[in-house]
């Protein structure tokens, strides 16, 4: 039997109707736990897995993967709406997605998360079904070299696309950077920066950080203004579906996104996060619209949100290929085939094919099903705007410090998650950009990690760095993403000098 | 009646902690580790056996297991509903990262399993044998670099007692730690490193299906199932066993830690258990109470000695 085969007979197996129920049960969940900060999907899977004992193994991996993907969808609704990521993969989306939502435009950036999640979950699901053996092939030549030219790829293009002014935007990342090296270093064991503070022993938690600085950071800039902030947020503007414009301007990051999240994700020590970064970087510099960019960009959100599904689907590569777990719910997945007594790796294709493709199979309709779940809600959610500002960010706060400590119940997590409110706040009031700090806190100790291994393998020498073709296209990327626009502007500016000499004549 | 009633759902209400408490085991390494493997077997063995109704596992990863137990003994104090899960690569990390907490701050419960050393380098590698491995590590030790667990854990510990038993400098070993044996075995499936070390569980599907080679285990004798030479066989003298335990919160009372020892010893008893053993190739090494405690301080004296003479810890 062929793959296509495999895939039909799979289908057949998802559709029954009580798989259909799972999978339902499964994306509902998802979209809930997605929403809260703080409760993941990795945690609704470890809970149910024992309620799902006595399913059998067909139905509760379509449950799971319905949850995951179910995730990846609710993560970007509070992002967009409310400007708190419920997941870190969701960072990005505020960015823009917020900007939308606050001119009156959250349906269409609702519309495009869904539609492009739902695009890339089609899209990535199929390549899963397809190449995934040779992608896990092509994830494997990434060795500590190669990740340390896409981290460095990551942090010129990141920093180069937040904010106006490159020193803010360097100064912010360097804050992220600075918190990224509290806690035990992984490659000596030795604590740096806790000040012998136990609870600051395994580093700063990402999801906090970001719920503190978008969201009650926010709050407390909102709240010092007052009566004179700007005028009432309008909930709807036009229409709350996509134009035929936004429809024109989102489908090509959709795609581009999926080809940056996948393979990402694939990668073992890729993650969500660095796709989606990678992502609104690219649609920044391919946009017509650069001076929307900041104000509320569609492609700014359709990117990346299409890259975070994208990579989800990825990272059930190397899980199915390999048997390695690279994110938190995957490996509670494999923790969910193990129960069953299968265990995933190279031999699992041939040995448990209706299983896989059963999953497979049921992912396509998780994906499906989230789309007709979440379409109908937009109209609903963006209503959420509507409530009257003091109601609306009390119940951010609230909402927030729930998600905090429902992931981790530590007053002292509390406390960080004020005292970074705070500084986002700060942030905020001289006009420095709050993402670059979180990008920090995620990229930095990968890229110290990456580049000491690096350095470690060849003991001490730095050309290995260059030597792998991998390694350096990828920093011959990054040096073209930090020259070009230097050159671009420094010709810019010859040519304006030029016309004001002429118009002198 | 009505209080009759009333009674048989208080008495309900009291029987019901004692019949089954709900665990959280903290398996203090990243998801896919050996730490993880344990905690999510013995996740699915108590709820299976009934020894408990609900049972959690939390990944806290990092600087082999002592951000795991540092959080655990500060978060969990008195809490007789949490285990965590740790073993020998603790024991190292503890010293080597002169860590401020150590196993004396948790409530160790019993030894559960124990599992040797696989050496491993990928299919593709011009190394057939140990003898080769070795011979190139002779020869320089720092262009052989190895990938396994966390600094200073029984990966690196039986890495630096191979380069002894050679007779090569252990201060000289390349050795690149990774938070766990799952993204050790991307970087040597990729050939990224010379060779790769772990528990045998972690490379036995990757082994049966040919791309990588095992070169060793670390056993005293062959090991039944398992086609390959031991280390001593192999003209390295060098026997590393790498055994794992669960822990309760420190500040229990005597009868919660009775508690927790007797659901213990019931999982340790049952067919279950038993079964998980067979199927991960874990050695049954159960041992409960004061002389699981006794042969703990042992082991932690004598890593101090092997740790100091392979130059980890100064």
């Amino acid at each position: 039997m062929g793959t296509f085969d495999f895939l039909l007979q799979g289908l057949l197996v998802a559709a029954q109707p009580m798989n259909l129920l799972y999978a339902l049960i499964g994306v509902t969940l998802g979209t809930a736990v997605g929403v809260l900060p703080g409760i993941g999907p990795a945690l609704t899977v470890a809970l149910l897995l024992p309620v799902t004992y006595k399913l059998d193994p067909g139905g509760s991996l379509i449950m799971f993967a319905g949850i995951y993907y179910g995730g990846m969808y609710g993560g970007s609704t509070t992002s967009i709406l409310l400007n708190t990521p419920g997941e870190s993969s969701s960072i990005v989306t505020a960015l823009e997605g917020n900007k939308m939502a606050r001119a009156g435009r959250g349906g269409p950036a609702l519309a495009t998360a869904a539609i492009g999640s739902f695009v890339a979950g089609l899209i990535a699901t199929l390549a899963l079904a397809f190449i995934a053996p040779y992608i896990v092939k092509l994830a494997l030549v990434f060795g500590p070299r190669e990740y340390f030219a896409l981290m460095v790829l990551a942090f010129v293009t990141v920093s180069s696309a937040f904010g106006d002014s490159t020193l803010r935007g360097l100064t912010s990342l360097f804050v992220g950077l600075t918190l990224a090296c509290i806690g035990i270093d992984q490659l000596t064991g030795q604590t740096r920066l806790s000040f012998g503070v136990p609870d600051l022993l395994d580093g700063i938690e990402v999801t906090t950080l970001a719920v503190a600085m978008f969201a009650i950071g926010e709050t407390l800039f909102i709240a010092a203004q007052g009566d004179r902030g700007p005028d009432k947020v309008e909930a709807v503007r036009g229409s709350v579906w996509m134009s035929a414009m936004d429809w024109a301007r989102s489908w090509k990051p959709w795609l581009r996104g999926t080809f940056i999240g996948f393979p990402i994700g694939a990668m073992p020590a890729g993650g969500a996060e660095i796709g989606t970064f990678l992502s609104y970087a690219a649609e920044k510099r391919l946009t017509k619209h650069p001076e929307e960019f900041g104000n509320g960009a569609i492609e700014g959100v359709a990117g990346p949100e299409a890259a975070n599904n994208a990579s989800a689907a990825g990272t059930l590569v190397p899980l199915l290929t390999l048997g390695l777990p690279t994110t938190a719910t995957a490996a509670i997945m494999l923790a969910g085939f193990q129960q069953y007594g299968l265990q995933p790796g190279p031999l699992l294709f041939a040995t448990n094919p209706q299983l896989v493709w059963g999953l497979i199979a049921s992912l396509l309709i998780a994906n499906f099903m989230l789309l007709v779940l979440n379409l109908p809600l937009i109209g609903l959610w963006v209503r959420l705007l509507t409530i009257p500002k003091p109601w609306l960010y009390a119940g951010i706060l609230l909402f927030a410090t729930l998600g905090t400590i429902g992931a981790n119940p530590s007053v002292f997590e509390l406390g960080m998650l004020l005292a970074f409110g705070l500084l986002g706040y700060v942030m905020r009031v001289f006009g420095y950009p709050i993402a670059p700090v979180v990008v920090g806190l995620i990229l930095g100790p990968l890229a110290e990690q990456q580049l000491r291994r690096a350095l470690s393998i060849s003991q001490g020498d730095i050309t290995v760095l260059f030597t792998s073709p991998i390694a350096a296209v990828l920093l011959v990327i990054a040096a073209l993403a930090l020259i070009v626009p230097l050159i671009l502007r420094a010709r810019g500016r010859g040519e304006v000098l030029a016309q004001l000499a002429a118009s002198e004549d | 009646m009505k209080h009759f009633f009333l009674a048989s759902i208080l008495a309900g209400a009291l029987a019901l902690p004692a019949y089954a408490a709900d665990y959280t085991i903290i398996a203090p390494a990243n998801p896919g580790g050996g730490w993880d493997q344990t905690a999510r077997s013995l996740q699915t063995v108590m709820q299976q056996e009934g020894i408990s109704g609900n049972v959690q596992v939390q990944n806290v990863p990092g600087a082999g297991g002592t951000i795991g137990l540092a959080q655990f003994a500060s978060q969990q104090k008195g809490n007789p509903n949490a285990l965590l899960v740790g073993g020998y690569v603790m024991v190292g990390a503890i010293l080597t990262n002169n860590s401020p907490v150590t196993l004396k701050d948790v409530e160790p419960i019993a030894r559960l399993t124990g599992e040797y050393e696989a050496i491993v380098v990928p299919a593709a590698s011009e190394i057939k044998t140990m003898a080769d491995l070795v011979a190139a590590l002779k020869k320089d030790p720092g262009s052989v670099s190895w990938a396994g667990g966390s600094a200073g854990g029984t990966d690196h510990i039986a890495v630096g007692l191979i380069a002894k038993a050679a007779g090569v400098d252990p201060t000289k070993i390349n050795y690149i730690a990774y938070s766990g044996g799952g993204e050790a075995l991307a970087a040597i499936l990729g050939s990224q490193v010379t060779a790769g070390i772990s528990g045998y569980g972690e490379f036995e599907s990757q082994v049966k299906a040919g791309t990588l080679r095992l070169l060793a285990v670390s056993s005293a004798e062959r090991i039944p199932g398992i086609d390959a030479p031991t280390l001593k066989e192999s003209g390295v003298d060098v026997v590393v066993e790498n055994w794992r335990m669960v822990a309760a919160a420190p500040g229990l009372t005597d009868e919660q830690k009775a508690a927790v020892s007797a659901d213990i010893e019931k999982l340790a008893k049952s067919a279950g258990w038993q079964e998980v053993l067979k199927t991960k190739g874990w050695q049954d090494t159960y041992l409960a109470g004061d002389a699981f405690k006794e042969q703990l301080t042992k082991d932690i004296a004598a890593t101090e000695t092997v740790l100091k003479d392979i130059g980890l810890v100064k």
